[in-house]
C-alpha cells in the first residue's frame, strides 16, 4: 500500500477493543447445527455420476492381471480406470488399482467388485516396533547429532542415569468428512471443483496442470470442511480422476473415500520409538546429558519422526548423542499430521525425563521448573506451569511415583510442555463497502473448524466500528484473493494481518469521501459503534449507513496484504504450553480415565478467546485419543490393516475425556515463583500466533507420565490400552 | 452391498414362508444394526431380506408367575426400562445398558443381539468365520488377537459378541425357535454351537428358523453382570462376567457363572460355580471363584491380559450381590 495513510492498523490496546478479546459466538453456527452448512459430501450435481476405488487388499504384492471386463459390462458402468495395472508393485494395504465411474454409488461399488485382480503376493514389514529385527535393508538412517561429551557426563559420579524404551504408534488422520470430490465441467476448459481441502487457493493450480487447461479456469470451492488435520492439502488421485473422466464422460462426477479406503490411504502420523538415557545431576537435578536411538516409520517412503525432536523443547541439554533411523514399512504413506514431529518428540522427551525426576525421587513439577532454562522461553514456561500446577491442584494431588492409593484405583499426575511456531501464512484480501452500507470481505481462506470465518468477521467489525453480524465473510471460493493453506497453525495470522489491513485501507477511503461533509480532516474522524465520529467533537457524527450513502455507484474496495512490507507487523511466531493430566487408573483391568486435564497455552493476542479455547479442547480431545486410544493395527500374517473402521480405530466419546480445563495466558502477566522471583510476560506483545497444533502435542506424554505415577511403573508404548497397563504392571511384579 | 429383494411380512407364519433353505436365500432383519454393515462389508449377501418390523406380536414382554417371555423385536432400550425386567433380572438390564449408544439401544433387538455375528476383524474382512489364511490354516493365532478368545475352541477363536447371552444363560433362559415343523425352545447355554466349516453359523437357529422370543424363568435367582470396557463410548466389552445364585441359610446352594467375550460361546466357568456352592458368599470365596473362572484359559500370543480381566469380572460381579 504505497499511499500515505492516516489510520494505523495497530491492534487495538486491551481498554479499547470492541470486538478484539471478547468471547464471539461462531457466526457460522447455526448453519452448521442445523445442517445448513454444505460440505463437499452434501454436493450433488445434476445428472452427477460417482466414483469407486478398488483398493489392494495386500500390504506389498505385484500386480499380475487385471481384467476389468466384467465391471464394464455392467449397464450404467461408464468408465472402469486402471490407475495401477499388470506389472505394478503396490506397497501398502489400501492403495488404489482401478476406479469405476458409475450412475450410482452402488452400481459403482457393484462394477468395483467385479474388477478381477491377481497378485503376486510378496514379503511385507508392517511392524517396526523392535529395532533389532527390522531386516537392513528396510533401514535408512535419518542423521546423527552430538555436542558436548555424554560419555563423559553419563560417567561422571554425580550423574544419574537412567535408561528406557518409548513410542507412539502411527495413526491416521481420521477427517469425520472423508476425503473427496465433487467435478464439473462449464464447457470444454472451464472446470469447478468441489473439494474437501485446506488448501482453496492453492488446489486450482495443482488441478490445472493435471487437466491441461490455464489455472485460472478451475474454480475451486470448499465451504465447509469436516476436519483435514494436514491430510487435505493436495488434489489427490481422487481429485484429477474426477477432473479427467467428468471432463470424458461430459457429466459431474463426485468420488468420496469410504471409511476404510479413509484410514488406510489418506494419510497417517509417522510412528516413532526410541531407547533413550538420559543423566542428572543427583544434586541439582539438572539434565546433563541425552542419548537417543530413534526409530519410526512414515509408511513405504520411511521417513518416520524426525531425529530434530529428540530431545524435544529441552534442546540446551549441555550433552547430546542421538541417531535416527526410518523404516521402510508396507504401511499407510504419512501425510502432515496435526504439529507433524511434535506430538512424538513430547512422547518419548518428556517421558523420559519425568522417568529421571521419578529415579531422583524428586516432584516432577519441580524438576521441570528446575530445567526450564534448558528451553528456549524459559519465563513462559514458569508462568505456564506454576498456572497448570494451580489448575490441577499439584501440590494436593501430588505424591511419589507408584504411591497412588491401595484399592484398585490409583490416582497419579503427569506433566509435558510443548511449543510450535504458527507464523502467518501469505493471504490477500478484500473488503467491499457498499453505497447500502453492507460490508462483504474475501478472501480465498477455509475455515477448518476453527473459527476463522468468525475471527475475520470480528477484525473487519472492530476496524470498521460494526457489529461482527453485519460483516459478510466470504471464503473458500478461489475466486477470492489468494491465501495461504490452513497448515501450521498459519491461517489465524494471515487472515487477521490482511482483512485487518484491508479493512482499514477501506475506512481510510470512506472516511476521505465523508470528511468534506463532516467538515473535518478525513484524520479527525474516528468509527465508533455504527458511526462515523470527530474525535475532537464526538457530537458531530453520521451513521455508518448514512456514510455509506455517499460513497456513490460503486463500492469502496479496500486491499489488504500480509505479509506488507510498508506496514507493522501484525502477526508473529513462537508459543509455549504446558499440560497436566490427573488419571485414575484401575490396576484390576488397566482401564485409564482421565479425571482432570489441564491445557495452559499462550498464542499471542487472541481475537476470540472462545474459539480459541475450543481449539484447545479439541487439540486436547485428539491428544486424549492418542494416548488411550488409537493406534493402526496391522495383522503380522497378511499384512492388512485390521481396524480401518470406527469400531477398532478407537476414539474417545464425551465420557471418555473427563474435565477439561484449557487456559489462554493473554495479555499482561506476572507470576511469583516459588523461589519469590517476579515473572512478567506481555503476551499481546507479539501479535496474533496461530493455535492449530499446540494444543494436541502434549496429551500423550501428560497422560503417559501421570499413569506412570499412579501404577508406580512405564507403560513404554502408546496408547495406554488395558493390555499394556497389564502388561507394564506385570512386569514389575503384580498389582501396583 | 448387492442387490436384493425386501419383503415386510405381517406375521411370524408369513415370515418363515418367506425364508429359504439355505443363509444365502434370505437374512432376517430386526434392528439392522449388524446386518446392514455385513452386507455392505459383502460379508453376507442374501437374496431376500425379510423385516420382521411389522410383527407386532414379537415386541411384547409377557410375565406369567413362572416365566418372563421378551419378544424378539424388544429393543435393548425397552428392556432396560421394563420396571419387570428391572426387579427381577437387574443383571440383564445392565448388559443391555453396556450398549452405550443411545442410537443402537433403541434400535437394536433382544434376538439381534443374540444373532449378530462375531466382530472378529478376520471374519469381517472376509476370512470366514473361522478365519482361514490363504494355506488353509487359521490365522487368528498367528495373527493380532488382542480381542479374540482365551478360551478357544477347535478352530474358533472368536468371541460371541452378544451382551445379553451371558446373563441369559446363566438365568437358565431359553430361546423360542420357530420354523414350519413348529416351535421349539433351545437353552440360551446351547443356543450357540462351533462350525465346522466357514459356511456354518455359530448358532443352532437354521435358516427356515424365526427367533421369536426370550423366556426367563422365574426362580428369583438372585443375578448380576459387570462388564469390562475401555470406553464409555460404545466399545465392545473387553470381558464379561454374569452370575446367578441362590443363596439360602447364609450358603450359596446354586450358582451359575457364565464369561462373555472370552469364548466363541458364553462360556460356563463350573470351577467357580462349585467353588461357591455350599459356602458363604464372602470376599474370600469370591477370590477363590474369581481365580477358578480362568482355570484351563488358553490364551493367544496377545490376549493373556483377558485372562485377568476375566477374573476381575466374576470378582465384581460377585462382590456387587454381597
Amino acid at each position: 500500500m504505497l499511499k500515505p495513510r492516516f489510520l494505523s492498523t495497530a491492534w487495538p490496546d486491551r481498554d479499547h477493543r470492541v470486538w478484539i478479546g471478547h468471547e464471539v459466538d461462531r457466526v457460522d453456527g447455526v448453519l452448521k447445527a442445523t445442517g445448513l452448512a454444505k460440505y463437499t459430501y452434501d454436493i450433488n450435481r445434476p445428472n452427477m455420476a460417482w466414483g469407486k476405488f478398488l483398493i489392494c487388499p495386500h500390504a506389498h504384492a505385484r500386480v499380475k492381471r487385471i481384467d476389468v471386463s466384467r465391471a464394464e459390462a455392467i449397464p450404467g458402468v461408464r468408465k472402469v480406470e486402471i490407475i495401477q495395472g499388470e506389472g505394478e508393485e503396490i506397497l501398502f494395504h489400501g492403495d488404489e488399482i482401478a476406479l469405476v465411474v458409475a450412475d450410482s454409488e452402488e452400481l459403482a461399488r457393484d462394477g468395483v467388485r467385479s474388477i478381477r485382480v491377481e497378485y503376486e503376493v510378496l514379503d511385507h514389514l508392517v511392524d517396526e516396533r523392535n529395532l533389532d529385527a527390522i531386516p537392513r535393508d528396510r533401514l535408512r538412517p535419518g542423521g546423527r547429532r552430538r555436542r558436548g561429551n555424554v560419555n563423559q557426563a553419563f560417567e561422571a559420579p554425580t550423574t544419574l542415569v537412567v535408561e528406557g524404551e518409548y513410542g507412539i504408534p502411527m495413526i491416521t488422520h481420521c477427517c469425520l468428512e472423508a476425503h473427496g470430490v465433487v467435478a464439473e465441467w462449464e464447457s470444454e476448459d472451464r472446470l469447478t471443483l468441489w473439494i474437501s481441502t485446506q488448501n482453496v487457493s492453492g488446489m486450482s493450480g495443482q488441478v490445472a496442470s493435471a487437466v491441461e487447461v490455464p489455472a485460472g479456469n478451475v474454480r475451486t470451492i470448499c465451504e465447509f470442511i469436516g476436519g483435514g488435520f494436514g491430510s487435505k492439502f493436495g488434489p489427490d488421485r481422487w481429485g484429477i480422476l474426477a477432473a479427467r473422466i467428468a471432463r470424458e464422460l461430459r457429466r459431474p462426477v463426485k468420488i468420496m473415500l469410504d471409511r476404510d479406503h479413509e484410514l488406510l490411504t489418506a494419510g497417517t502420523r509417522p510412528s516413532g520409538f526410541a531407547r533413550v538415557k538420559v543423566g542428572v545431576d543427583r544434586e541439582t537435578g539438572k539434565v546433563l546429558a541425552w542419548q537417543s536411538t530413534l526409530w519410526g516409520t512414515g509408511g513405504p517412503g520411511g521417513n518416520g519422526t524426525s531425529i530434530s525432536v529428540t530431545p524435544y523443547i529441552f534442546t540446551g541439554i549441555p550433552n547430546q548423542s542421538r541417531e535416527a533411523y526410518n523404516v521402510r514399512a508396507n504401511v499407510g504413506p504419512r501425510r502432515a499430521w496435526r504439529a507433524p514431529n511434535h506430538p512424538q518428540g513430547a512422547a518419548l522427551t518428556m517421558t523420559a525425563l519425568a522417568d529421571a525426576a521419578a529415579a531422583l525421587g524428586i516432584d516432577e513439577l519441580e524438576f521441570f521448573l528446575k530445567n526450564v532454562d534448558l528451553t528456549d522461553r524459559p519465563d513462559v514456561y514458569t508462568q505456564e506451569l506454576l498456572v497448570a500446577a494451580d489448575l490441577i491442584q499439584w501440590r494436593k494431588h501430588w505424591h511419589p511415583r507408584g504411591e497412588g492409593g491401595r484399592g484398585p484405583i490409583r490416582e497419579g499426575l503427569g506433566i509435558s510442555m510443548h511449543t510450535w511456531g504458527g507464523r502467518p501464512h501469505n493471504s490477500e484480501c478484500h473488503v467491499h463497502i457498499h453505497p447500502d452500507g453492507s460490508v462483504d470481505v474475501q478472501l480465498g481462506s477455509q475455515d477448518l473448524g476453527t473459527g476463522t470465518r468468525t475471527v475475520i468477521a470480528m477484525v473487519v467489525a472492530e476496524t470498521l466500528g460494526l457489529r461482527p453480524e453485519q460483516v459478510n465473510v466470504q471464503i473458500g471460493d478461489s475466486r477470492f484473493p489468494p491465501s495461504g493453506a490452513s497448515g501450521g497453525s498459519t491461517t489465524v495470522g494471515g487472515v487477521s494481518s490482511s482483512s485487518r489491513r484491508a479493512a482499514t485501507d477501506a475506512l481510510e477511503q470512506l472516511l476521505e469521501k465523508v470528511a468534506p461533509s463532516i467538515g473535518v480532516r478525513p484524520a479527525d474522524l474516528k468509527v465508533s459503534q455504527g458511526f462515523i465520529v470527530d474525535k475532537n467533537d464526538p457530537s458531530r457524527r453520521i451513521s455508518w449507513k448514512q456514510a455509506c450513502r455517499q460513497i456513490g455507484m460503486n463500492p469502496i474496495t479496500g486491499v489488504g496484504r500480509q505479509p506488507d512490507p510498508e506496514d507493522q507487523p501484525l502477526a508473529s511466531q513462537g508459543v509455549g504450553g504446558v499440560q497436566m493430566a490427573h488419571v485414575a487408573v484401575d490396576v484390576e483391568t488397566g482401564i485409564v480415565r482421565i479425571k482432570r486435564f489441564v491445557a495452559v497455552q499462550d498464542c499471542g493476542l487472541i481475537i476470540n478467546p472462545k474459539t480459541a479455547r475450543s481449539q484447545v479442547y479439541g487439540g486436547v480431545i485428539m491428544g486424549i485419543a492418542y494416548a488411550l486410544y488409537e493406534e493402526c493395527i496391522h495383522d503380522p500374517i497378511t499384512g492388512r490393516r485390521l481396524n480401518p473402521d470406527m469400531e477398532f480405530y478407537k476414539l474417545p466419546g464425551v465420557g471418555d475425556v473427563g474435565e477439561l480445563i484449557a487456559h489462554l495466558m493473554m495479555g499482561k502477566v506476572t507470576v511469583r515463583t516459588p523461589d519469590g522471583r517476579e515473572i512478567t510476560v506481555d503476551y499481546d506483545e507479539p501479535g496474533v500466533i496461530g493455535l492449530g497444533e499446540p494444543p494436541v502435542i502434549s496429551p500423550g506424554a501428560a497422560i503417559s507420565n501421570a499413569v506412570a505415577n499412579a501404577i508406580g511403573v512405564r507403560v513404554p508404548h502408546l496408547p495406554l490400552t488395558p493390555d499394556r497397563v497389564l502388561a507394564a504392571l506385570a512386569q514389575k511384579g503384580g498389582l501396583a | 452391498m448387492r442387490p436384493f429383494e425386501y419383503a415386510s411380512p405381517a406375521t411370524v407364519q408369513e415370515a418363515i414362508d418367506l425364508l429359504g433353505p439355505t443363509w444365502n436365500d434370505a437374512e432376517l432383519l430386526a434392528g439392522g444394526t449388524d446386518l446392514l454393515s455385513l452386507m455392505k462389508d459383502d460379508v453376507v449377501a442374501p437374496k431376500r431380506v425379510v423385516s420382521l418390523r411389522r410383527i407386532t406380536s414379537l415386541k411384547r414382554i409377557e410375565v406369567t408367575p413362572t416365566v418372563v417371555r421378551i419378544g424378539a423385536l424388544v429393543t435393548m432400550e425397552e428392556l432396560t426400562q421394563a420396571p419387570e425386567v428391572a426387579a427381577k433380572f437387574p443383571s440383564l438390564v445392565i448388559a443391555a445398558g453396556g450398549v452405550t449408544s443411545p442410537q443402537i439401544r433403541h434400535h437394536g433387538t433382544v434376538g439381534g443381539d443374540l444373532c449378530q455375528r462375531p466382530r472378529c476383524w478376520y471374519f469381517r474382512a472376509g476370512y470366514g468365520i473361522l478365519a482361514t489364511g490363504a494355506d488353509g490354516q487359521p490365522l487368528v493365532p498367528r495373527g493380532d488377537n488382542r480381542y479374540h478368545a482365551i478360551f478357544p475352541e477347535g478352530n474358533a477363536y472368536y468371541v460371541c459378541p452378544s451382551s445379553l447371552a451371558p446373563a441369559l444363560a446363566a438365568l437358565e433362559a431359553s430361546v423360542v425357535l420357530q420354523s414350519p415343523e413348529g416351535e421349539r425352545r433351545v437353552p440360551v447355554e446351547e443356543f450357540y454351537r462351533i462350525p465346522r466349516t466357514n459356511e456354518e453359523r455359530e448358532y443352532v437357529r437354521q435358516p427356515r428358523e424365526v427367533l421369536v422370543a426370550v423366556e426367563i424363568p422365574n426362580t428369583g435367582l438372585k443375578n448380576a453382570t459387570y462388564e469390562i470396557r475401555q470406553r464409555q463410548l460404545l466399545d465392545w466389552p473387553l470381558a464379561t462376567a454374569s452370575v446367578a445364585l441362590r443363596v439360602d441359610g447364609g450358603k450359596v446352594v446354586s450358582a451359575r457363572v457364565f464369561l462373555g467375550h472370552v469364548a466363541p460361546r458364553p462360556y460356563r466357568a463350573t470351577a467357580a460355580e462349585a467353588t461357591l456352592m455350599g459356602a458363604p458368599l464372602d470376599e474370600e470365596r469370591i477370590a477363590a471363584a474369581a481365580r477358578a473362572a480362568v482355570q484351563g484359559a488358553r490364551p493367544l500370543s496377545g490376549n493373556q491380559y483377558k485372562v485377568q480381566l476375566a477374573a476381575t469380572a466374576v470378582k465384581r460381579a460377585l462382590s456387587s450381590l454381597i
